[in-house]
């Protein structure tokens, strides 16, 4: 989707929540990036690819990508929760698209603390967001590792 | 022993808010409505003091020593026992054993009286409304002795179905296990009923008392109950203590749960004889700090009166109601006509999950989620609920900061 790093994406997105002066805009600003989301298709919305949290749920599915010289992670999501969505679309502009190796050790709790929206990883278990988080990564690690 | 006279003073919920000093504070900038007291309650000043003096002038183990210390430890922890019975009306303090919470107090019963005397082919009756807490120990148990568990219905409005339940009862029913007041739905359920049909068939009944026993005036002898459970911390007491009330006939022919220091009368390697009620089921030093908090919550609300805070939070739950069914889009979950302090809903397009963050941020704390209840949001086709439960300290004028953040939160997510 993009050829800016994920550093470039996380800037953008930072400096964006930074325009607002409430939680409210910011709030509103995050479920209007949820909205933006490319939507999962019928079989993409798989019990295999949903992420079961004890409050939400979450999808979560991989594209595959064309050859490129290194493995590169494409992935797509969704959540019944408006707010989780806006949070998996941050981690869309941020890590889809991107070279494994990058995703395999991007910081995602840095970016959540510096959008000041951590507390949604703390809350992970019950909104299926840390579980989908590893399930990125994992999926980075298997293309790295294929790739060498 | 003689009981203590407490002067009952008129009900003053502001007064009551002061003894709660966690009260006083804002989060996220704005006054703390706290609403999520089915989860737990906040903890008076009279128990944090309770708890502080004990560590900072009586601190020592219980039933060991000959120190003075020792022995006044000792004292305070077995009078907290007896201002538990006093609170249950129990006919002896041998009959209230420390748990750490009522999940110990049902897993204990299970694992005891249960393993004892359930059997292949038999049959323990939970009803539809449990906590997973009333529902995993009762399936681990049938799951090992080859028993069935059976499940009584509910209707629509979250109340049993007794003609159900009247046909579940049979011969081979060994135990019933039901919860007093519903933490998803708010029911208050028909326990005494409940109790005496299935003491026409001799089966014993176990309540799950962790929402009722703070709203709810006990007496276990008038209820007849067989077991009760509560846990302390949704008492306005500490986390980690608990109460299972048992009927001592009973409780002495149960086998011990944990094998462990306190609990023993002599052992050898060749034999272990047990000790004698309480302390057969209290294996290992006991929260002694917790049981003596316990106690300083249950003399803080006797002295405001049980009967008064019930009727202050019928007003808060009539109010309540009212207020949340003006709300466009709301659907109350749990109408049963005999409820308590309990106010679960859903609202139209909007997960529970995000009105609840939204709310956080108005310093409204409430609960969202399934809350322990799987089975529960299943009988009503919803996967999430958010639920606002009400103590004591709360009054209306935060119920109106509730509905004005749902209001809130619809304009910002819808």
């Amino acid at each position: 989707m993009t050829t800016t790093t994920p550093e470039e994406q996380a800037d953008d997105l930072v400096e964006g929540f930074e325009l607002f002066d409430t939680w409210d805009d910011r709030y509103r600003f995050l479920i209007d990036l949820g909205r933006k989301l490319p939507p999962l298709t019928e079989t993409e919305k798989s019990e295999v690819n949903r992420v079961h949290g004890c409050q939400s749920n979450v999808w979560i599915a991989t594209r595959p990508q064309p050859e490129t010289p290194e493995p590169v992670i494409n992935f797509v999501g969704d959540s019944d929760s408006s707010l989780v969505k806006g949070l998996i679309a941050v981690l869309w502009r941020v890590c889809s698209g991107q070279p494994a190796e990058k995703i395999v050790s991007y910081d995602v709790e840095g970016l959540l603390d510096r959008l000041g929206l951590s507390q949604h990883l703390t809350m992970g278990r019950r909104n299926g967001l840390d579980e989908m988080v590893k399930r990125v990564k994992a999926l980075a690690a298997k293309a790295e590792s294929r790739n060498q | 022993m003689t009981q203590t006279i407490i002067p009952v003073l008129p009900f003053n919920v502001n007064r009551v808010r002061e003894d709660f000093p966690i009260l006083a504070q804002k989060v996220h900038g704005k006054p703390l409505v706290y609403l999520d007291n089915a989860a737990t309650t906040q903890k008076p000043q009279a128990v944090l003091d309770a708890l502080a003096e004990y560590y900072t002038e009586h601190n020592a183990n219980v039933h060991r020593a000959v120190h003075l210390l020792s022995e006044r430890a000792t004292r305070l922890h077995e009078e907290a026992r007896t201002t538990v019975q006093r609170f249950l009306n129990a006919r002896e303090a041998r009959e209230v054993i420390w748990t750490r919470g009522t999940t110990e107090g049902i897993n204990l019963v299970a694992q005891t009286y249960g393993r004892k005397n359930v059997g292949a082919g038999d049959e323990v009756i939970i009803s539809a409304m449990e906590h997973h807490s009333n529902i995993v120990p009762w399936q681990m148990l049938c799951e090992e002795k080859g028993a069935i568990l059976r499940v009584i219905a509910m209707n629509d409005d979250g109340e049993l179905l007794l003609d159900e339940y009247e046909k579940l009862l049979g011969p081979r029913t060994k135990f019933v296990s039901v919860v007093h007041l519903s933490n998803a739905l708010g029911t208050l359920n028909p326990v005494k009923r409940i109790i005496e049909r299935a003491h026409e068939y001799g089966v014993p009944v176990l309540l799950d008392g962790a929402q009722a026993a703070y709203h709810v005036p006990l007496d276990v002898q008038e209820l007849d109950c067989d077991f009760y459970a509560f846990s302390g911390h949704k008492l306005y007491g500490p986390t980690g203590i608990g109460v299972l009330y048992g009927k001592a006939e009973l409780l002495d022919a149960m086998p011990p749960y944990q094998g462990g220091g306190d609990m023993i009368r002599s052992v050898t390697f060749e034999k272990t004889t047990y000790n004698v009620l309480p302390f057969k089921f209290e294996a290992g030093t006991p929260h002694i700090a917790g049981a003596i908090g316990l106690a300083a919550a249950i003399n803080y609300i006797t002295a405001l009166g049980m009967d008064s805070i019930a009727d202050h939070e019928r007003d808060l739950l009539a109010y309540g109601t009212r207020a949340l069914e003006s709300v466009p889009g709301l659907r109350l979950v749990g109408t049963a006509r005999e409820k308590a302090s309990v106010l679960s809903f859903v609202l139209k397009d909007i997960h529970p999950y995000d009105l609840g963050v939204i709310l956080d941020q108005q310093g409204v704390a409430i609960r969202t989620g399934h809350h322990c209840a799987q089975p529960v949001m299943d009988r009503f086709g919803i996967a999430a609920t958010a639920r606002a439960s009400m103590a004591c300290y709360n009054t209306r004028e935060e119920i109106d900061v509730l509905v004005r953040g749902i209001h809130h939160a619809q304009k910002l997510l819808g």
